[in-house]
């Protein structure tokens, strides 16, 4: 098994923000079952803001810390902001990742971007 | 219930039985001579190694002189494949194949892979959904160009218990050596060489409550092989290097006891890990991995989708428990098991597996334990999961092979 940080345990856990959000703006999925991750993350958008956020995962324990990180990092940021998180603001703020768990960490920020992207789209379309 | 220690990961290694400790201690301090020196101190470990070849003989029921120590069960296979079919290829050019299930463990896999890079052709014969392999595969696999075949005595993740006997009678009637890895099956189900027909079967000391570090190959009388590395020609110039002593007493004192317990054994661990299964896959889309009748009595293995293994395996030792897993994310590879893929089963759904093996020592309490705590962890991994919410919309998972996207 890797070794994890006491950060990474910790959102292990005690993931914050778990759970489908029913009314959400935006929604983001990446990740693939085939290699043991999928997440999901929704976000509530006010006055350009994350307003509320939440995830799903299916995957290790790398990608439920990083799911519930992400969403930690987010909440409060305006759009823009949120789009400038990147893996290493993920992996940072969890004390590190093990090597091979990095891709875990693209996840994440990747989820929450898509989840941007698709509230962008959805307002632009309106 | 409050909280345990329970160890349910005996197929990785077992704890070492006390008496084989006792048995192996002064081989350490006093009686630490080297069996090849003429001086009494070293006549007395040659002695000693000798009883332990008896033990380790009677055993699986060959000669002591059909025994070598190695360092363990990856170096009994390496020695038997690449020995065997080296020596088998020089004595008869034609021999240049080898065949292996597609669900060995890696120290055979990767010796027939080593073999297949230089020069032998090489090829698997795939087990059915149930882990087993029918006999017919193995037949259109072996042929008369084939030096060696390995077929594992039972697997490492799900236990299956393969048609040994059966695939040896198919390779002798083309004069084909047959190998099989025997390193979970000792000490779970009677092992008779004599029965399997085997030229060649290796063993691993820790599986059955020796030390790490030793295990032994049976090399039928008159069979011809290679040794892997050179040196001062130790067990009949087949494994140079100087006598693990203490080791290989452990590894015979462990023999011994494994021998004198096994039927007791056998019904222990059937009854518990019956118990497991019976209270487990009754859990909501909760698989056992593998055949149930052919399957050592030690091992379960379910898989519970929309979970992934890795994740439980961390949840379950916060718990006290010890287990293991087939998934991708905590051997270290992004894959899933390559021998529950060849069961059948999407990535997806491997990679919520689950591995509980017990041991001689494995108790009532703590199954019960594991059967407590078990379903809550499962819950609480399925809560988070868009997997298992897509599963209850009644949504398809689609396995996208090779579909790495990150």
């Amino acid at each position: 098994m890797a070794t994890y940080t006491e950060k990474v345990m910790e959102h292990f856990k005690n993931p914050k923000n778990m759970g489908e959000m029913k009314d959400a703006d935006g929604k983001g999925e990446v990740g693939n079952p085939s290699c043991g991750d999928l997440m999901t993350v929704y976000i509530k958008v006010k006055d350009g803001r994350i307003a509320d956020i939440s995830f799903q995962t299916f995957g290790c324990v790398a990608a439920v810390a990083t799911s519930s990180m992400v969403t930690e990092l987010a909440r409060g940021k305006t759009l823009d902001e949120a789009m400038k998180l990147t893996r290493e603001d993920v992996a940072e703020s969890l004390g590190g990742l093990p090597p091979i768990k990095l891709h875990c960490s693209n996840l994440a920020a990747d989820a929450l971007h898509e989840a941007i992207k698709d509230y962008r789209k959805k307002t632009d379309e309106a | 219930m409050t909280s345990m220690n329970v160890y349910l990961d005996n197929s990785a290694t077992t704890r070492v039985d006390p008496a084989v400790v006792e048995a192996m201690l002064p081989f350490f301090t006093e009686r630490f001579g080297n069996p090849s020196s003429i001086h009494s101190k070293g006549v007395e470990a040659r002695e000693a190694v000798e009883v332990a070849r008896e033990q380790v003989a009677k055993l699986i029921n060959a000669k002591p002189s059909e025994i070598i120590f190695t360092s363990g069960g990856t170096e009994s296979d390496n020695l038997a494949i690449a020995g065997a079919a080296r020596a088998a290829h020089s004595a008869d050019s034609s021999k240049n194949a080898v065949v292996c299930s597609n669900v060995e463990h890696p120290a055979v896999l990767n010796t027939c892979k080593d073999l297949a890079a230089s020069g032998f052709s090489f090829s698997e014969a795939k087990v059915s959904p149930n882990g087993v392999l029918e006999v017919a595969e193995a037949q259109s696999n072996i042929s008369s160009k084939t030096a060696v075949a390995s077929i594992m005595l039972a697997n490492n993740e799900i236990g299956s218990i393969q048609p040994v006997a059966e695939v040896a009678k198919l390779c002798h009637e083309q004069g084909v050596l047959m190998h099989t890895d025997a390193v979970q099956a000792t000490g779970k189900i009677p092992i008779d060489v004599r029965k399997l027909d085997v030229d060649l079967l290796s063993l691993a000391s820790h599986k059955f409550h020796g030390p790490k570090g030793v295990g032994a190959l049976y090399l039928r009388e008159g069979v011809k092989i290679k040794p892997i590395f050179g040196g001062g020609g130790q067990e009949r110039g087949l494994r140079s290097g100087t006598e693990n002593v203490p080791g290989i007493i452990g590894l015979g004192a462990a023999a011994q006891i494994a021998r004198e317990n096994l039927s007791v054994d056998i019904a222990h661990m059937e009854r518990l890990r019956d118990k497991l299964i019976d209270n487990l896959v009754v859990l909501p889309r909760a698989f056992l991995n593998g055949s149930h009748d052919q399957r050592l009595p030690n091992n379960a293995n379910f898989r519970f989708l929309g979970l992934e293994g890795e994740a439980l395996i961390t949840l379950l030792d916060g718990d006290g428990i010890c287990a293991s897993t087939g998934s991708a994310c905590s051997s270290k590879k992004l894959r899933a098991s390559h021998v529950l893929t060849a069961l059948g089963l999407a990535d997806w759904e491997a990679h919520g597996s689950l591995r509980l093996t017990l041991s001689r020592f494995t108790t009532q309490d703590e199954v019960d334990y594991a059967i407590e705590k078990i379903p809550a962890a499962v819950s609480t991994l399925r809560r988070m999961s868009p997997v298992w919410a897509k599963l209850e919309r009644g949504e398809k998972i689609e396995d996208v092979k090779d579909g790495h996207v990150h």
